[in-house]
């Protein structure tokens, strides 16, 4: 039982680390957090299975299309949910119009695609039993993910660009970076992140419309406890909420795991509402 | 100021009796509307009414949420479903002996009540998106416990909800009771959002640091509010459960609580006529649009995306139309000194307020190094200094912002508690601020009237049942905020949206809003910056006035003219040290300051 706890725990806490640096990329460039992290990740999964089962797409083409298609939808979002609210952050409308294009996108896909959910096709058909590829995949996917971002943020001209838009957005702008189009490039790659997220998770949770929302909310908890664009804390965090999620799933059954995961979620938060890794107290007079 | 003028209901506004009567129309036709339904309506639109009302029954109390308090409970059909399944477990006995649905019913609104303050408490400490998410994730838990708590709620067949006794027992009696118990939601919000708690609600959504310097406690009023719309959502819940006769958990779906939250978004923030508009439309949209019904979560969505995007202000910005005439452009501040006796009249004991030894440090930087001041009642008290020399600094350590690592400040023989800024006011402490702190959204007496929050008496009971004493102290906060303007010289313009006003009338209606304390201390932070010269005259005189009444002013400025005219004392800081402290004539020729400071 053991075994099989840390092989789902970490695949489950694997995709809801991807999720969190979805959160996170979008934040870094925008300060905004996004409604429609989850939802990529559940497109992640549907588009997936809708480009290599439904359409017979070979593996690589199939998760380009799916990638891509993610891609355009971050960019939408930057257009459409971000860009016309982001002069009004004070009122913080940018949760209700991100919130807004999130069951927007939610409902197309749960009228046009399926409300049930439906299979994902088996990747490699490697490894069986605790080994199988459905476990392993999300977590080799969040470390290659992890260290490719790594070495973007650190190598890259584009990567140090990046953090610093997100480190102080006006002198970046004083600088002659070129903000706006560096967020929509952190708004597509944040989407590929959580289509990657859904495709590597396909296996274990199914293309399924309303995956969107509970990514939504299991992938936030791990950026709430490691503290907002804390790329790391997010990893920690959302391993850590997989193994304790599917221990208590095993011990106490579905529903009083999620009661569990939710009471102490509010409970961690009341205490260190910065999270655990975070240490931000923003200026107030 | 025409008095017989419409006013718009959204505004919050009370007292003359034409304005009361033109706000009231609206509610009164939809009213007359509801009460002639049954002349011409068939059961189906019977039931149709009675969702609409039970639906705003909850929404009212969500309304003092989301549109005054600003705080973004997205979740809130978790509290609809707990008061359904209250009354239904209840009223059929599967956890205990049955009791009667009337009482079944006052048992949901109860523990509505207590859940609307446990889904609203991480309101206190969490920002927006946070909070979101918790209502959201509450959503979720309490229809998995609805599916999962099978030998209780029936699990994924439910159970049957409670069937009222005759007359209510009919599609009609139903409606009549439910659309009886909407007027008294209304009345009760409306109640709230025309007392100081639902201005000390909108202070804290749009100006909570200037709430939290009036001593508006937001976990105070929040909390209040949480278990009221808790309680009326609770209600609803078992109000919805008796219309259905029989609930399942598929029946609390998150559209249900789309349709509350855009419902309030749709009618536009503080209220009351706007949201109710909104709930019926919204209640009304899939019965017009039948095909639609598949597509009802994306037309929500999508209204949410229109309104965010193209009409942030709502149905009630539509509504109102009195805010779109231009101010008069040659308008002046003539401040009224004569009057500041009868406004500070009950004036409490001066006292001195000494800071010693005042040590802040942000890091390695320390912006008060060893600061040791007294400002003395009746004396305008100057702090001057380069930028970045701490004055700004040694106020918000005076108001509690702050809390400096050593060092103790008093106010007469008690100490001030560092860094809880609430308790300020009540000290008879009160101060403006850099960037004027307003409530935008608010007419210029209701701003001032912020400031009064803490004089009245009734509590957020009597409030909600409008009592006598409520009524009382709204008047004598109304009156005292009059004087307040005619004080500082804003009399003409009480009834405009605060936004509107100019850069230096802000300045003197943060002035009004802090006179509404009788202040033994007063802290302004830079007032003059952006006035004309006549106008910083004006201040002047008016400043002095206030210190003469025995108000102890502790001045932050950068105009010299105006610093050497009206100060009785002044300190010059510098890298958060005393350089000098005087008369200003002793400042005036003091060799460090002149050249450090003055350049001459």
């Amino acid at each position: 039982m053991l075994s099989s706890i840390l092989a789902s725990g970490l695949a489950i806490g694997a995709i809801y680390a991807l999720i969190g640096i979805t959160y996170n990329t979008m934040f870094a460039t925008s300060r905004v957090m996004s409604f429609t992290a989850g939802q990529l990740g559940m497109l992640g999964g549907v588009l997936g299975s809708m480009f290599i089962l439904r359409l017979g797409f070979p593996l690589v083409a199939g998760l380009a299309a799916t990638l891509l298609c993610c891609a355009a939808v971050g960019v939408a979002t930057e257009f459409i949910a971000v860009r016309p609210v982001l002069k009004s952050l004070e009122q913080h409308l940018y949760v209700l119009s991100t919130l807004a294009f999130a069951l927007l996108i939610q409902q197309v896909t749960a009228i046009e695609w399926s409300t049930e959910p439906q299979p994902f096709p088996r990747l490699f058909g490697i490894g069986s039993g605790i080994w199988d590829e459905k476990y392993w995949l999300p977590v080799v996917t969040c470390a290659a993910t992890i260290g490719a971002l790594e070495y973007l943020y650190r190598r890259t001209l584009i990567g140090r660009a990046f953090r610093a838009v997100a480190e102080d957005n006006f002198a970046a702008r004083a600088l002659g970076l070129p903000e706006r189009n560096l967020r929509v490039a952190s708004y597509a790659l944040a989407a590929v992140v959580g289509g990657l997220a859904g495709f590597s998770g396909g296996e274990l949770m199914l293309a399924f419309f309303a995956n969107g929302s509970q990514l939504n909310f299991y992938g936030f908890i791990p950026v709430a406890l490691g503290g907002l664009g804390n790329n790391r804390g997010a990893l920690i965090g959302g391993l850590a909420l997989g193994l304790f999620q599917q221990a208590a799933n095993f011990m106490v059954g579905g529903i009083f795991a999620s009661v569990a995961v939710f009471v102490l979620f509010i409970i961690v938060l009341l205490a260190a509402p910065q999270g655990l890794f975070g240490s931000t107290v923003a200026r107030r007079v | 100021m025409a008095s017989d003028r419409t006013l718009p209901a959204s505004r919050i506004r009370a007292a003359q009796p034409s304005h009361r009567l033109a706000s009231l129309a609206p509610f009164l036709a939809i009213l007359v509307f509801l009460a002639l339904l049954p002349l011409w309506g068939n059961d189906y639109r019977a039931l149709i009414g009675t969702r609409a009302a039970i639906y705003w029954i909850l929404v009212a109390g969500l309304n003092l949420i989301v549109g005054f308090a600003g705080q973004l409970a997205i979740g809130y059909v978790a509290l609809f479903a707990i008061g359904a399944y209250t009354a239904s477990i209840l009223a059929a006995g599967n956890l205990m002996t049955e009791i009667s649905p009337a009482l079944a019913l006052l048992a949901a609104a109860a523990v509505g009540a207590g859940f609307g303050l446990v889904v609203g408490l991480p309101a206190l400490r969490l920002r927006t998106f946070y909070f979101a998410m918790t209502t959201l994730g509450f959503a979720t838990i309490v229809t998995q416990i609805a599916l999962g708590w099978q030998s209780v709620t029936g699990g994924g067949i439910g159970l049957s909800g409670p069937s009222l006794p005759a007359p209510f027992d009919s599609a009609w009696g139903l409606y009549g009771l439910c659309v009886g118990l909407a007027v008294v939601a209304t009345i009760m919000s409306a109640n709230i959002a025309h007392s100081r708690f639902g201005r000390a609600l909108i202070a804290t959504r749009d100006a909570e640091v200037a709430a939290e310097a009036n001593g508006i406690s937001k976990p105070a009023v929040l909390v209040c509010v949480f278990l009221f719309a808790g309680a009326a959502a609770g209600l609803a819940g078992g109000l919805f459960a008796t219309l259905q006769t029989y609930i399942t958990p598929d029946a609390f779906t998150f559209d249900l609580s789309l349709l509350f939250f855009i419902s309030v978004l749709i009618g536009g923030r503080g209220s009351i006529l706007g949201p109710l508009l909104g709930t019926i439309l919204l209640t009304l949209l899939p019965e017009i649009a039948a095909p639609l019904a598949a597509w009802s979560t994306f037309v929500y969505a999508g209204l949410l995306l229109v309104i965010v995007l193209a009409m942030p202000g709502g149905i009630a910005a539509l509504l109102d139309r009195s805010n779109r005439q231009p101010l008069a452009a040659n308008r002046a501040i003539v401040p009224n000194i004569a009057s500041l006796g009868r406004l500070l009249g009950t004036a409490r004991s001066a006292q001195n307020l000494t800071l010693s030894d005042v040590v802040l440090s942000f890091g390695g930087l320390r912006a008060i190094d060893g600061l040791t001041l007294s400002v003395r009642p009746g004396e305008v008290h100057g702090l001057i200094g380069p930028n970045g020399s701490g004055k700004t600094t040694t106020l918000n350590v005076i108001s509690g912002y702050y809390r400096p690592q050593q060092g103790r400040i008093v106010l007469g023989d008690t100490d001030l508690p560092p860094g809880q800024p609430v308790g300020r006011a009540a000290l008879g402490i009160c101060r403006t601020f850099q960037t004027p702190r307003i409530i935008g959204a608010a007419s210029v007496l209701e701003n001032v009237m912020v400031g009064g929050t803490l004089s009245g008496r009734a509590s957020f009971v009597e409030a909600l049942l409008s009592l006598p004493r409520s009524h009382r102290d709204e008047a004598a906060i109304r009156q005292t905020a009059r004087l307040a303007l005619e004080v500082v010289g804003l009399g003409a313009l009480e009834d405009v949206r605060a936004d509107h006003l100019q850069h230096s009338e802000l300045r003197f209606l943060e002035i009004a809003r802090g006179l509404m304390l009788c202040p033994r201390l007063l802290l302004l932070d830079e007032p003059a910056a952006g006035l004309s010269a006549t106008e910083i005259l004006r201040l002047g005189t008016l400043i002095r006035a206030i210190s003469r009444a025995g108000v102890a002013v502790l001045l932050v400025e950068h105009h010299a003219d105006l610093i050497f005219e009206i100060c009785d004392q002044i300190t010059v800081l510098n890298l958060g040290r005393v350089l000098a402290h005087g008369t200003p004539a002793e400042i005036r020729v003091h060799k460090e300051v002149v050249s450090a400071y003055l350049g001459g």
